[in-house]
C-alpha cells in the first residue's frame, strides 16, 4: 500500500471529516447502528497506516505532501517515521473500539449523531497533527484538536459544569497553542526551516542564543495540552464529557499530544542542562501530585482522570531523562497506557451505564452480572499495575532500568517513580478489581451484561495489552523500537520480554506491587487524609481560574463603563481631543510647521463675502430664538456659495445656493414644530472647555492646510481633465464632464447615498408612534 | 485670498466643532451642517485657486484657451455638497422622531441605547 502514493495517504487524512459529515445522515437512518458503518473509517485508516509498518521499521520514514502557497512556504505535507506512526495506528485503532463503543454508550440519545460528527472531526484533528511535517499544519491541527475537544467537552451543554469544562480546556489549551506557534516561529527564524523533517538532523537549536525562548514556548504548549502540574486542573473536569470522549481524547490520544511533541523534537532540543531538568522536574511533580489526587477522588472517571496525569507526567519525565533505556521506557509505557488506560475508561463507562453510577463506595459485585466487562477490567488493571505477562510489565521493568542507574538524579526519580507507579497499581485494582468483588451492594440499576457494542472495546484494548506483551519480539520490532529511535535521534533495537530477569529492575517491580497492595488495602484511610489535606489548603488552580474569569469579566465591565458613557457630549469630546493631537502632535516632532504666509491684499468685495460669512457663522452661535438661527445658517451658507462664485466655480455655487435654501426651509418647516430654544444654556465653566477644543482644532486644520497649500502642486490630473474633456467626452464644461464621463461610477455612488437617505426618512416618518413609544415612555418613567 | 481663505476654513471648523461639543441637538445639526461647509472649502482650496476663470472650453477651442480654477476638486466638492444634504436631511428628521418619542433634545437625557447603571454581566458559564 505504501506504494499506492501520496493521493491515499491524503484520502486519509481527510477521511474522517468525510465521515464526520456523513454521521448525522448515517445515524437518522441507522440511529445507534451507524457506529458499524462508521467505524469502518478508523478501521480503513488503520489497514492504511499499517501497511506502512515493514518500511518504517526498517529505517524508511515515509514522507509526501502537497505545496500550498508557494511563495509563503506553506504545505501540506507529513512525515511518518516510527514516532508518528505508533501514534497514527493508536488513534485510528482506539478509535474504531472507540467509534463502536459511542454507538451503544450514547444509544437513543437525540443528539449521537452530532456525537459522531464531533469525535470523528477530533480524529482527523489528531491525524493530522501526528503526522504533519510542516510547523503551519502541525499548529492548525493542534488548535483543531482543542475546538473539537471543546465542542465534546461541552457535548451536555445544558448542564453549567460541562459548559465551564469545555470553556476551561479551551482557555488553557488554546493559551498554549499560541505559545506552541510562537516557538515554532521562533524554531522558523533560528534554523530557516519550515518543515519538522528538515530540522530533525540538524544541531542548531541547540547552540543557537534563542533556545531556551524556543524551548520555554514549546513546553507551554505542550505542559498545557498534556496537563501538567499547575496546568493540570483542566483534564480532571473534562471527565464532564461522555465517557467515550474520556476514553479517546482525555486518556489515549489528545492529552499525548503534548509528549509527542517533546518526543518529536527531543533529537533536536533535548540532551541540554534545561532540558533534563525542567521536563523532570515538572513530570516529577505531575506524577506524584496526580497520584495523591486520584487516591482522593470517589468517582471511577475521576480516578482513571487523575492517574492519566500522572501517567502524562512520568511520561514527561522518562522523556527529559536523556538516556536511552529512559526513552525506550517512555515509548513502551504510552503504548501499554493507550491501551490499559482506554479499555478502564471504557469499563468504567459501562459501569456506570448499566448500574446508573460512578461512585465506588457504592459499587461491589457485581462482576457476577458482567462477566465480560470484568475480564476486560482485570486484564487491563493487571496490565496498569505492571504484573507480568502484561505490556505494562514490560514498561516497568524498563522505567526502573532507565531511572536507576545509580546516579544521585536518578535515584531521586526512581523513589518518585516508586511512590507513583505503587498508587497508580492501587488506582488501577480499586477501578479494575473492586466495583466486581466483594458483597453484591445495591445500586440505581440492576446490573446485566451491556450489549456487545460496550464491552468489545474495552475487551480488544485489553487483550492486545495481553497478546503484544507475548508476542514482545514483533510488536517491538515494528512498534516500539521505530518509534523509540525516531524519539531517541539514533537507532534504538528493544529487547525486554515478559520473562523476568532477575536484577535491580525486577525487585524494584516486587516493592511496587507489595507497596501498591498496601495502599489499595488501606485507600479508604488515604482518601480520608487527603481530603483534610486538600481542606487546609483551600486554594488550587482550579479555584483561580475562577478568580482570574471573573476578574476579566469584572475589569472589562469597569472599562467599558469608562470607555462608553453613554453620554454624546463625552464621545464627541474625546473624537476632537484626538484630533487636536493628530494635528499637532506630527506638526511639532516633525518640525513640519507652515512658514509665515505673506497676505497677498484683498479685494473689497473679497472682505465684504468674508464678513457676510462670520456674521452668519457669529449669529449662529449667539441667536436667541429659532427663527434667528435659522436665517444666520442660512446668511453663512450663501457666504460660502459667493465664495465659490469669486473663485470660478459657478456649478458649485448654484448647487450651494440651491441645497442652503432648501436646508433653511425645511430646518424652518421642522423647527417650528419642536418647541426647542438653540441658545446654549450651560454655564460658563463649562463652556470654556468646549471653546478651547474648538479654537484649537479650527487653528490646527488652518495650519495643517496652510501646510498643505505650500507644497508644490501636481496638476497631472487637472490637465487630463482639461485636454481631454473636450476630445474624448464631447463637453465644454469641464466640471460636468467629470462628474458624469469620466467620474460617473462616483456619481452613480453619489445618487445611491441620496435614495438611501431619502429612503430611511420616508420610513423615519412613516412610522406612527405606536407600542414603541408607549415602552420607550414607561422606561424612562421606570427610571425616574 | 488663498490664505485668507485657510483661516476662514479655520473660524468655520472652529464655530461648527464648538455647536456640535453642545448637549442639543439642535445646536449639534446645526453645527453639522456648517461643519459640512468648512470640509467642503477645505478640499476646494487644497486644490490650489489657480485662476478665477471656470474651467469652461470656448465654444471655438478643445482646450481651455488660459489657465482656468482647477476642475478636479469642484467636481469632488460637488458631490460632497449632495451627500452632506442627505446626511442632513436625514439627521433632522432623525432628530425631529427622536424628539416625538422621548421628548426631550438633550443628548444626555437619550439614554434608549445605552441606559444608566448597566448591569454586571453573568459570572458563571
Amino acid at each position: 500500500m505504501a506504494a499506492d502514493g501520496p493521493l491515499l495517504t491524503f484520502f486519509v487524512l481527510i477521511l474522517p471529516f468525510i465521515a464526520a459529515g456523513l454521521a448525522p445522515l448515517l445515524t437518522r437512518w441507522l440511529a445507534h447502528n451507524a457506529a458499524w458503518v462508521l467505524a469502518l473509517a478508523p478501521l480503513f485508516i488503520f489497514y492504511h497506516f499499517a501497511g506502512f509498518l515493514p518500511s518504517v521499521a526498517a529505517g524508511e520514514p515515509v514522507a509526501g505532501g502537497y505545496s500550498w502557497i508557494e511563495r509563503l512556504n506553506v504545505e501540506f505535507s507529513w512525515y511518518l517515521d516510527g514516532l508518528s506512526l505508533t501514534f497514527a495506528l493508536l488513534i485510528s485503532g482506539i478509535g474504531t473500539l472507540v467509534v463502536l463503543y459511542s454507538g451503544g454508550y450514547l444509544k437513543g440519545n437525540p443528539q449521537q449523531g452530532r456525537f459522531f460528527s464531533f469525535i470523528l472531526m477530533f480524529m482527523g484533528a489528531m491525524q493530522g497533527l501526528v503526522v504533519a511535517d510542516s510547523f503551519l499544519m502541525l499548529f492548525v491541527f493542534w488548535e483543531l484538536t482543542s475546538i473539537t475537544s471543546f465542542l465534546l467537552i461541552g457535548f451536555d451543554h445544558v448542564r453549567e459544569a460541562s459548559r465551564r469544562a469545555a470553556l476551561q480546556a479551551l482557555v488553557v489549551t488554546g493559551a498554549g497553542g499560541l505559545s506552541l506557534l510562537a516557538g515554532l516561529l521562533v524554531i522558523t527564524s533560528i534554523t530557516g526551516e519550515h518543515s519538522l523533517s528538515a530540522i530533525l538532523d540538524s544541531d542548531a537549536l541547540r547552540a543557537s542564543p534563542l533556545y531556551i525562548a524556543a524551548l520555554l514556548l514549546i513546553l507551554g504548549g505542550a505542559f498545557t495540552k498534556s496537563a501538567q502540574f499547575p496546568f493540570h486542573f483542566w483534564l480532571p473536569n473534562a471527565m464532564e464529557a461522555p465517557t467515550p470522549v474520556s476514553a479517546y481524547l482525555h486518556s489515549a490520544t489528545m492529552v499525548k499530544a503534548g509528549v509527542y511533541l517533546l518526543m518529536r523534537l527531543n533529537p533536536v532540543m533535548g540532551e541540554t542542562v534545561a532540558w533534563e531538568t525542567i521536563l523532570p522536574i515538572f513530570g516529577g511533580t505531575t506524577l506524584l501530585v496526580g497520584t495523591l489526587l486520584a487516591v482522593r477522588q470517589t468517582d471511577l472517571k475521576l480516578m482513571l482522570a487523575y492517574t492519566t496525569v500522572a501517567s502524562l507526567g512520568l511520561l514527561v519525565m522518562l522523556t527529559g531523562f536523556g538516556s536511552k533505556v529512559a526513552v525506550e521506557a517512555a515509548v513502551l509505557y504510552l503504548i501499554a497506557h493507550s491501551m490499559f488506560k482506554g479499555a478502564l475508561f471504557m469499563v468504567a463507562g459501562a459501569i456506570d451505564h448499566e448500574t446508573g453510577t460512578r461512585d465506588i463506595t457504592q459499587l461491589g459485585g457485581i462482576g457476577r452480572a458482567m462477566p465480560i466487562t470484568f475480564a476486560a477490567a482485570v486484564l487491563a488493571a493487571l496490565s496498569m499495575g505492571g504484573l507480568p505477562p502484561f505490556f505494562g510489565f514490560l514498561a516497568k521493568e524498563e522505567i526502573y532500568a532507565g531511572l536507576a542507574t545509580g546516579a544521585g538524579w536518578g535515584i531521586l526519580l526512581t523513589v518518585v517513580a516508586l511512590i507513583g507507579n505503587a498508587l497508580m497499581f492501587a488506582i488501577g485494582f480499586a477501578v479494575g478489581l473492586k466495583p466486581f468483588t466483594g458483597a453484591r451492594v445495591e445500586t440505581p440499576k440492576t446490573p446485566h451484561e451491556g450489549p456487545i457494542l460496550l464491552w468489545l472495546g474495552p475487551l480488544v484494548l485489553a487483550v492486545s495489552g495481553l497478546v503484544s506483551a507475548l508476542l514482545s519480539e514483533g510488536s517491538h520490532h515494528l512498534i516500539s523500537s521505530p518509534m523509540a529511535s525516531a524519539v531517541y535521534g539514533e537507532p534504538v533495537s528493544i529487547h525486554i520480554s515478559v520473562i523476568p530477569h532477575i536484577g535491580m529492575p525486577l525487585l524494584l517491580s516486587v516493592i511496587t506491587v507489595a507497596l501498591g497492595i498496601l495502599a489499595y488495602m488501606s485507600l479508604a484511610r488515604g482518601r480520608a487524609a487527603m481530603t483534610s489535606t486538600l481542606a487546609a489548603i483551600g486554594w488550587g488552580p482550579d479555584r483561580g481560574f475562577d478568580q482570574a474569569i471573573r476578574g476579566l469579566i469584572r475589569s472589562s465591565y469597569s472599562v467599558t463603563g469608562v470607555i462608553q458613557s453613554g453620554r454624546l457630549d463625552n464621545y464627541v469630546t474625546t473624537v476632537f481631543t484626538v484630533l487636536i493631537a493628530a494635528l499637532f502632535v506630527p506638526m511639532l516632532v516633525f518640525d513640519e510647521l507652515p512658514a509665515i504666509p505673506t497676505f497677498s491684499p484683498l479685494h473689497f468685495y473679497e472682505w465684504a463675502v468674508l464678513a457676510v460669512a462670520f456674521i452668519g457663522l457669529g449669529a449662529v452661535v449667539w441667536a436667541r430664538d429659532r427663527l434667528t438661527a435659522i436665517v444666520s445658517l442660512g446668511i453663512q451658507g450663501f457666504a460660502v456659495a459667493l465664495i465659490f462664485m469669486l473663485l470660478g466655480a459657478p456649478d458649485l455655487s448654484f448647487t450651494q445656493f440651491m441645497v442652503e435654501t432648501l436646508a433653511v426651509v425645511i430646518l424652518a418647516l421642522v423647527m417650528t414644530r419642536l418647541r426647542l430654544s438653540p441658545t446654549d444654556h450651560r454655564p460658563t465653566r463649562e463652556k470654556v472647555p468646549d471653546v478651547l477644543i474648538a479654537v484649537a482644532c479650527g487653528l490646527g486644520l488652518s495650519l495643517f492646510l496652510l501646510r498643505v497649500i505650500e507644497l508644490p502642486f501636481d496638476t497631472t490630473l487637472s490637465v487630463f481633465f482639461a485636454e481631454n474633456s473636450r476630445v474624448i467626452a464631447h463637453g465644454r464644461n469641464i466640471v460636468n464632464v467629470i462628474l458624469v464621463d469620466f467620474r460617473g461610477l462616483d456619481t452613480l455612488g453619489e445618487i445611491a447615498v441620496v435614495m438611501i437617505a431619502g429612503l430611511a426618512i420616508l420610513a423615519l416618518v412613516r412610522i406612527r408612534p405606536g407600542r414603541a413609544q408607549v415602552d420607550l415612555k414607561s422606561a424612562r418613567e421606570r427610571e425616574s | 485670498m488663498d490664505v485668507a481663505l485657510v483661516f476662514t476654513v479655520g473660524v468655520f471648523f472652529a464655530v461648527s466643532i464648538y455647536l456640535m461639543l453642545s448637549k442639543h441637538i439642535i445646536r449639534i445639526l446645526l453645527g453639522v451642517s456648517i461643519f459640512s461647509n468648512a470640509v467642503n472649502l477645505t478640499i476646494f482650496s487644497a486644490g490650489r485657486l489657480l485662476g478665477e476663470m471656470p474651467p469652461i472650453i470656448p465654444i471655438d477651442a478643445d482646450t481651455p484657451s488660459q489657465t482656468t480654477a482647477n476642475p478636479l476638486p469642484q467636481a469632488l466638492v460637488l458631490t460632497a455638497i449632495v451627500i452632506a444634504f442627505s446626511i442632513f436631511a436625514f439627521l433632522l428628521v432623525l432628530a425631529f422622531r427622536a424628539y416625538q418619542e422621548i421628548g426631550t433634545d438633550d443628548t444626555d437625557e437619550m439614554r434608549v441605547a445605552e441606559p444608566k447603571g448597566n448591569e454586571l454581566p453573568p459570572l458563571g458559564y
